[in-house]
């Protein structure tokens, strides 16, 4: 028996929503009993699409995270009290039974990444099903993941360690979204973003990119540091920042003045220009 | 899968598909797939010790996906539509044009009205009298596009015709032809094999005005998208400049520069002024393989004007920091840099001509087709067999026209450009430059042209093939204003569905999608001016395109509505020569290298075949015999002109294409007088989930991402970006609905104030499908729709060359307190 999951490489997406749709062209219209009855035409996403918007101009970044329900394996909240409305299958697709969810809302309502919704037609719960009925009669991978034109999500069997998806854990470091670990989910993230300093030194008095420069970065909280050296434009940029923690930037060159400042870091930031003085 | 489910191919502008069919209704679209992968005969590339092979899969943009849920969109025609208020015996009330509601009529009363119409208007004033106007790309398919069926019905009975203006690639067509010659291919240059070419050599990718994540190579699916990884993966770092954080910039972009909007060819020129200062340009290149660098070289120093073109000079105009520019001069000379562009957002400006010359020019200071030096897309440039190799017809080549026994001439010369089309019926007579797409000569680009010309009628018959006029050209209240003239005495729509223009016709006739058809088409294949535009895609798939279910309601092919007007105009057998669309398709098989191949039976069964890579492939990189051997360059001098012998011949120095590129402050830019007014500077680039018009209100399962619109109080709003800067300053807040202005017209639109977008310039895409004024038919009426091409000026790009020019646009914003 298989045990399926999947894998979302966030560095490969470029937010292009084919999977989003793919999963729309499945279930919109089709029944697919007994895993699924058909998806409303519109407001159900059951892959979902989360952008997010990173830093300040000049230096902005996108985050795309595909969020389909994440299968999870260890007491699944939507099972929990659903007196076995919802049910995992021996290969771990977890499914919601479309007879004998009928109007429980709570289902709906019991899910920690939003992975749930409801027909109003039918008055059930739905969501992603792994695409149940194509997996049982022997496609390989489900809609979203055929769809994907940068192979940023990737599918198969977690025992098999020769699948793709075996490969690649072991190759990155994926994790579960929102550090639900405890739940076990079935689907992980490659590239799961950090938060970023960055931003751009000047030399004053010739109006110079500052290249070259070093540029450290102490938590003055746990007392760690990084170091870089700034690119030809002076852009420098730190990543894996912690919010909430009190930074020290300090910026050096030869033949300049050091320059020290303090950061109460909150989030993804791009600092305004820094000049350097000449000594 | 279940025994009774059938599997078809298709294809449409986003890529091919595999469709599964039950009970009569298609039930599933996915990116065609390969039945045998790996018996693909396939290519890869060797670089930097990696090997990169392409998946053996097809891609397909995300509107292609959506493909079931326009099939069924309540913007569908079912039936034939009279406007309720038309009498073609009495009163036609023209002005009630927009504004009218339709009732449904019998497809024998909307046939012989259409022919009758067609006959009278013809007897009475001449074929002149007939203006034929079709949209580019609503369909997919050699046998149906518009050069095809279309192009053949309207060459039988005459007509004047409409010249289309290169709209996606204006400064391309305008600038191109007289700085590199290529104006065979309207400007711009194959890209052969610079996708090797980078991977091998380049260090460094600078994008002007680019994101192939967007655009995707025109008709590429997004094939592109895993090079674009590739030269990630070997550490090529990619610089974007754009005044908007573009797609591809905001997740692989390692530098963002933002220009303000109309002031690129300022930064060009201090870049160039920085090369030359610092001597780090190709000077042997310059010498041999370029003409009037010194005449130009004098001008970017200042001793032409007084004005030396420094870094300081164009901070003041670019709002771009000198040093940056330094830095970026620096990068782009000390590396092997690739310039990333094609057609692009600014060559769709005021003097867009004098920056795609730029781009050019300054790549010709780096040595233009040196090894990983060139201007290249990132989306076209797979190692693929040319047409002259493997020929297959493109949607230009003409259809059933390259297969029929007689092919017709339009007996009409008379012809109207198109971004003058409201002027001609309004207030000719009008005169314009060039035939459109001067893909003969440059020269044509200086030919002069009238309407209405001396033995021919003004128009009086529209027919519309597709709707998107009002979404995609500029200034679109014109359009409004002259579809309500009295002279225009009859309008016919012929489309599936409902789209900006197509409230404007008197009668519609409904035609089925490319879904309900039969076709034959290789997936990306232009042809004609745009020869191997299939190097977008990984691997050449040609489709045939099957019929996945009957026409919806009373819809009807586009052959068959044809046939039915030919048979009433009485050419009925001249037009088909008795073919049904089966034997026309399997005549264009037989035009193709495929056939040699494979049989049509083969073809039909299977529903795709896919180029085989040639074991012996000879590898010709673009301008490289140039770059060693001074060959391949059809400028008069053979060379890369600096001062255009071309334009020297047709134009005067003082003239708004001056003989070597300047930098020409915007008519309608951030120095104008009008900035005082309208304090915001509009860009309105070309659509991520649609094309032209044709995807996006007719589905919901767009409408739902929120990149193209977003559901706010039961409608779905097309978004303008905003800096949180100018929000502020103006009372806006995230998701609210904002009206955009100008004296041109205004729209309400949703405001996503983002940081994507550098302060002072706000960005909402073209090509709105909807177009729904709250006073419908009244000229310059409030829009819901999004169609900010209702705010764009329709001045021309300059006074000799009429290219469109949207992004040369200034609007103010303030929050809509109406409806409420």
């Amino acid at each position: 028996m298989p045990q399926y999951g999947m894998i979302i490489d966030l560095t490969r997406c470029n937010g292009c929503y084919n999977c989003q749709i793919a999963c729309k062209d499945e279930f919109v219209g089709n029944d697919f009993l007994p895993y699924s009855k058909s998806q409303p035409l519109s407001g159900h996403f059951w892959m979902r699409i989360e952008e997010k918007e990173r830093g300040q101009f000049p230096r902005v970044v996108m985050t795309y995270f595909p969020i389909p329900c994440q299968h999870c394996q260890a007491h699944p909240p939507c099972m929990k009290n659903s007196n076995g409305a919802v049910y995992k299958r021996e290969d771990g697709i977890v499914l919601i039974d479309p007879e004998a969810s009928k109007e429980k809302r709570e289902i709906l309502y019991s899910c920690p990444f939003g992975a749930i919704f409801w027909n109003e037609v039918y008055h059930i719960p739905q969501k992603c099903t792994f695409c149940a009925h194509l997996l049982d009669s022997g496609w390989k991978e489900p809609r979203c993941v055929e769809a994907c034109p940068t192979q940023a999500i990737l599918f198969g069997d977690l025992d098999d360690p020769k699948s793709l998806i075996s490969k690649k854990i072991r190759n990155t470091e994926a994790n579960a979204l929102w550090k639900k670990d405890d739940l076990n989910p079935r689907v992980l993230y490659v590239g799961l973003p950090k938060f970023f300093l960055t931003g751009t030194i000047v030399l004053e008095e010739l109006d110079e990119c500052a290249k070259g420069a070093e540029v450290i970065l102490h938590n003055k909280i746990n007392g760690t540091s990084m170091e870089t050296k700034t690119d030809a434009f002076g852009d420098y940029q730190f990543d894996g920042l912690l919010p909430g923690h009190l930074y020290r930037l300090i910026v050096k060159l030869k033949g300049y003045h050091p320059y020290e400042m303090e950061i109460e870091f909150k989030g993804d930031t791009t600092l305004k220009e820094i000049y350097l003085i000449k000594e | 899968m279940n025994s009774e489910e059938k599997v078809l191919t298709s294809c449409d502008n986003g890529g091919p598909m595999t469709l599964h069919v039950k009970d009569g209704r298609i039930i599933r679209i996915r990116p065609l797939i390969f039945e045998d992968p790996d018996s693909i005969q396939s290519w890869k590339i060797e670089a930097r010790g990696k090997i990169f092979e392409p998946p053996k899969r097809t891609t397909v943009a995300p509107f292609t996906l959506a493909g079931r849920c326009r099939l069924d969109s309540a913007d569908r025609i079912l039936t034939p539509l009279k406007r309720r208020d038309f009498n073609p015996k009495g009163n036609r009330n023209p002005e009630l044009r927009g504004r009218s509601e339709f009732i449904p009529i019998s497809w024998e009363e909307a046939l012989d009205l259409v022919a009758s119409e067609m006959i009278r208007i013809r007897n009475q004033y001449g074929p002149s009298a007939i203006y034929a106007m079709r949209s580019s790309h609503h369909m997919w398919g050699v046998f149906h596009y518009r050069f095809s069926l279309w192009e053949r019905f309207f060459n039988f009975i005459g007509h004047t015709e409409e010249w289309h203006n290169p709209d996606s690639w204006e400064g391309w067509h305008w600038g191109g032809p007289h700085t590199w010659g290529f104006w065979e291919r309207l400007g711009v240059s194959p890209q052969y094999e610079l996708l090797e070419d980078a991977l091998k050599h380049t260090e460094l990718i600078v994008h002007w005005s680019n994101d192939p994540d967007s655009t995707r190579g025109l008709y590429g699916g997004q094939e592109s998208a895993i090079w674009r990884l590739w030269l990630r993966e070997l550490g090529i770092k990619q610089i974007f400049i754009d005044p908007f954080c573009n797609y591809t910039a905001s997740i692989l972009g390692d530098k963002w520069i933002a220009p303000r909007p109309g002031t690129d060819t300022a930064l060009a020129l201090a870049i160039a002024y920085t090369w030359i200062e610092e001597e780090t340009y190709d000077q042997q290149y310059i010498e041999n393989r370029t003409t009037g660098f010194e005449a130009w070289k004098r001008y970017i120093q200042g001793k032409e004007d007084g004005i030396p073109k420094t870094p300081k000079w164009a901070e003041q105009i670019c709002d771009v920091p000198a040093r940056t520019i330094k830095a970026l001069a620096r990068e782009w000379a000390s590396k092997t840099t690739m310039l990333g562009s094609f057609w692009g957002g600014a060559c769709r400006q005021a003097y867009g001509h004098e920056w795609a010359r730029m781009m050019i020019l300054l790549q010709a200071m780096q040595g233009l087709g040196r090894p990983g030096v060139n201007i290249w897309s990132t989306a076209w440039g797979a190692p693929q067999p040319r047409d002259d190799e493997f020929f297959i017809p493109g949607y230009t080549s003409g259809g059933i026209n390259i297969v029929a026994k007689k092919v017709p001439i339009n007996p009409v010369k008379q012809a109207i450009y198109r971004l003058y089309f409201p002027e001609a019926v309004l207030s000719p007579p009008i005169h314009w430059h060039s035939v459109g797409f001067c893909g003969q000569s440059a020269e044509q680009q200086f030919e002069s042209y009238r309407y209405p010309t001396p033995g021919n009628s003004e128009i009086h018959l529209i027919h519309r093939y597709g709707g998107s006029n009002i979404g995609t050209m500029t200034e679109t209240n014109r359009w409004v204003k002259a579809y309500k003239s009295p002279k225009i005495e009859f309008v016919i729509a012929q489309t599936p569905w409902m789209e900006p223009e197509t409230r404007f016709a008197d009668i519609i006739l409904p035609a089925c999608t490319n879904l309900e058809r039969n076709d034959i088409a290789e997936w990306a294949n232009c042809s004609g001016y745009i020869p191997d535009s299939h190097n977008s895609t990984n691997h050449r798939v040609i489709v045939y395109q099957k019929r996945g279910m009957e026409p919806l309601g009373e819809s009807k092919t586009d052959y068959e509505i044809f046939i039915a007007l030919s048979e009433r105009l009485g050419f009925k057998e001249e037009y088909t020569e008795g073919n049904t669309e089966e034997q026309w398709i399997e005549k264009l098989f037989y035009k193709t290298a495929m056939a040699q191949h494979t049989s049509f039976r083969e073809f039909q069964e299977k529903g795709y075949f896919v180029v085989p890579h040639p074991k012996d492939y000879q590898k010709r990189p673009l301008l490289r015999d140039f770059y060693e051997r001074g060959e391949g360059i059809r400028t008069p001098s053979g060379k890369i002109e600096f001062v255009s012998n071309s334009l020297m011949r047709h134009m005067t120095p003082e003239e708004e294409r001056p003989l070597f590129p300047k930098y020409l402050p915007s008519w309608e830019g951030h120095q104008s007088e009008l900035v005082r007014k309208y304090p915001l500077q509009l860009i309105s680039p070309h659509p991520r989930f649609d094309f032209h018009t044709h995807n996006d209100a007719h589905a919901v399962w767009l409408a739902e991402i929120p990149g193209h619109r977003i559901l706010k109080n039961g409608r779905y709003w097309w978004p303008i970006k905003i800096h949180p800067q100018d929000a502020m300053e103006r009372g806006i807040q995230d998701m609210d609905i904002v009206e955009a202005f100008n004296d041109r017209g205004s729209v309400l639109l949703i405001a996503r104030v983002t940081e994507r977008i550098r302060p002072g310039v706000v960005h909402a895409y073209e090509s709105s499908g909807r177009y729904d004024p709250e006073d419908p038919g009244a000229p310059n009426s409030r829009d819901r729709g999004g169609c900010v091409n209702l705010l764009t000026p329709s001045k021309m790009m300059s006074k000799r060359a009429p290219g469109m020019a949207p992004n040369s646009c200034l609007i103010e914003i303030k929050k809509w307190e109406g409806g409420r």
